[in-house]
């Protein structure tokens, strides 16, 4: 996969498969393109080159429908995005409301549980600003499984928490991958990728630069800038 | 990885992809311009065989008429324009000073803002032609001001009006500035006025942009209503005109020409808009 953005060359030839069921971490220092990386496999971004398959099906190919392409993946931002003008039972129905054409109660139905299950189901009719950073990316996370998407995309989803909501939102993510969803997340809680992610990719100016076993990649690295970032990057912890 | 980043050599697959994606804009290119020229055509078939239509053409493009007739509206024009520019300016002072009023806090205030919402509330609702009756007849009338020329009053009345329309425009800009901005502000030590003047209104000004050019061009061809008042711009010049030659083509003219003065107005604030996405949609192809 190729991507630039003007002069700027952001992906330059990344190649990576992912596995049914597998969890992905992805990572890299800033501007490493693991979130451009990202966004390109969920169509939200236009690929200069290369191709992206999901379950043997070209995405990148034009005659897609990029909007149907799309409800088959869920993607969590750093920033929630959750739509401040709806309760949270609203935006995690919505989808399944506006897009897959269930009847208002179904939809309410499905996401009232997924909001139980959460443990965020009192706070259903809340409006998001009423909620934690933690709660509001739970709820994000929710709203993007609720269609049950074949990959679910997280970028940096704990990023803009403070560091006491962080585990909230790290366990809902162990939780999922109990449940065989496919996830691969861009991230920089290193502890939390050895401990759930199958595999880990380093990306590194636009290249992945070393791609092993989560445990393999982030305690022997191979390749000496995927040191170097390790390194520092536990320095600055 | 087979592609080729050092000679960036697109691959076959993307090659294809752009030729498929030319093809497809090619084809939505063309189809829209058939519609157009097809549309086009229905209408002006429909219009040019209507049983009346020889004499609508005669009675209101009639060139030579138009022509006879162009020098007088003209002038009428300029003086749209010459009044179009003091209500400018009219309103930008005056619905800024109202908009500041109307968002002053402090309870010492509430009777300045319940004057201020007043105002507002009676102009907006007020219809401009008949805001033009009171101040262009009624004012002169009281004979507590020296005789003033019609078009003097016509601008107040626009500037009355219109001040009430876009100081509610400000208003909503100096609102929809986040009110961190004017912690962060005060926080430094600035005051009130300064805080308002120097980062509330520059950040509001640019998010109401568009709706301004709206209000701004909506009062470029309402100027053409002081002619209700006796004064001789290019609509009222247009009448003058039509009475003479037993002829609707100077209305025409007359209307030509404001659409004419408006267009530079209406691109410019279409670009502006259009930059003003660009800038916050960075990055977004969805």
């Amino acid at each position: 996969m190729v991507k630039s953005f003007g002069e700027t060359e952001v992906l330059r030839g990344i190649s990576l498969s992912v596995k049914h069921h597998e969890v992905v971490a992805l990572i890299g220092g800033s501007g490493s393109g693991k979130s451009t990386l990202l966004r390109c496999i969920n169509l939200l971004e236009q690929v200069d080159d290369g191709q992206i398959f999901l379950d043997n099906r070209e995405l990148t190919d034009p005659r897609v429908k990029q909007d149907e392409v799309r409800t088959h993946i869920g993607i969590v931002f750093q920033q929630f995005n959750l739509f401040p003008h709806m309760t949270v039972l609203n935006n995690v129905a919505l989808a399944n409301r506006q897009v897959f054409k269930k009847s208002k109660h179904e939809a309410r139905a499905e996401a009232q549980v997924l909001l139980d299950r959460i443990g965020l189901g009192d706070k259903a009719n809340e409006f998001p600003d009423r909620l934690s950073g933690g709660q509001q990316q739970r709820a994000a996370m929710v709203r993007a499984i609720a269609t049950n998407p074949r990959v679910l995309l997280l970028d940096e989803v704990t990023s803009a928490l403070d560091p006491e909501l962080v585990g909230e939102v790290l366990d809902l993510i162990r939780e999922l991958k109990q449940t065989g969803v496919t996830i691969v997340m861009a991230t920089h809680e290193m502890d939390f990728a050895k401990d759930v992610a199958d595999r880990v990719a380093f990306l590194d100016n636009g290249v992945i630069l070393e791609e092993g076993t989560a445990k393999q990649v982030l305690t022997k690295p191979r390749e000496a800038r995927t040191r170097e970032y390790l390194k520092r990057f536990h320095a600055s912890r | 990885m087979s592609i080729d980043l050092k000679a960036r050599r697109p691959s076959a697959i993307e090659l294809e992809r752009r030729a498929f994606r030319r093809q497809q804009s090619t084809r939505s290119v063309i189809i829209s311009l058939v519609s157009t020229v097809l549309f086009a055509a229905v209408i002006w078939f429909a219009v040019v065989n209507s049983p009346g239509w020889q004499q609508v053409q005669n009675s209101f493009f009639n060139w030579d008429t138009i022509v006879q007739a162009f020098p007088r509206v003209g002038e009428g024009l300029w003086l749209n324009i010459r009044v179009l520019f003091y209500a400018t300016i009219g309103v930008a002072v005056v619905s800024l000073l109202i908009a500041t009023v109307r968002t002053l806090r402090s309870p010492v205030f509430f009777p300045l803002r319940a004057l201020a919402a007043g105002y507002t509330d009676l102009f907006r609702g007020m219809p401009l032609i008949i805001v033009l009756y009171l101040v262009g007849f009624g004012i002169p009338g009281l004979n507590l001001f020296a005789r003033m020329p019609l078009e003097f009053w016509g601008t107040i009345a626009l500037i009355t009006t219109y001040s009430a329309y876009v100081s509610e425009v400000f208003r909503a800009g100096i609102e929809s500035v986040h009110p961190s901005q004017r912690l962060a502000a005060r926080s430094l030590g600035l005051s009130y006025g300064k805080t308002l003047r120097l980062i509330v209104m520059p950040q509001a000004v640019r998010k109401v942009t568009p709706a301004l050019m709206n209000d701004f061009i909506a009062m470029q061809k309402d100027v053409g209503l002081i002619s209700v008042l006796g004064a001789v711009d290019a609509v009222r010049a247009a009448q003058i005109e039509t009475a003479a030659a037993f002829n609707f083509s100077p209305y025409v003219l007359a209307g030509l020409l404001f659409v004419l003065l408006s267009l530079p107005m209406i691109r410019l604030s279409d670009w502006y808009t259009a930059r003003l996405r660009k800038r916050e949609q960075m990055g977004a192809l969805v």
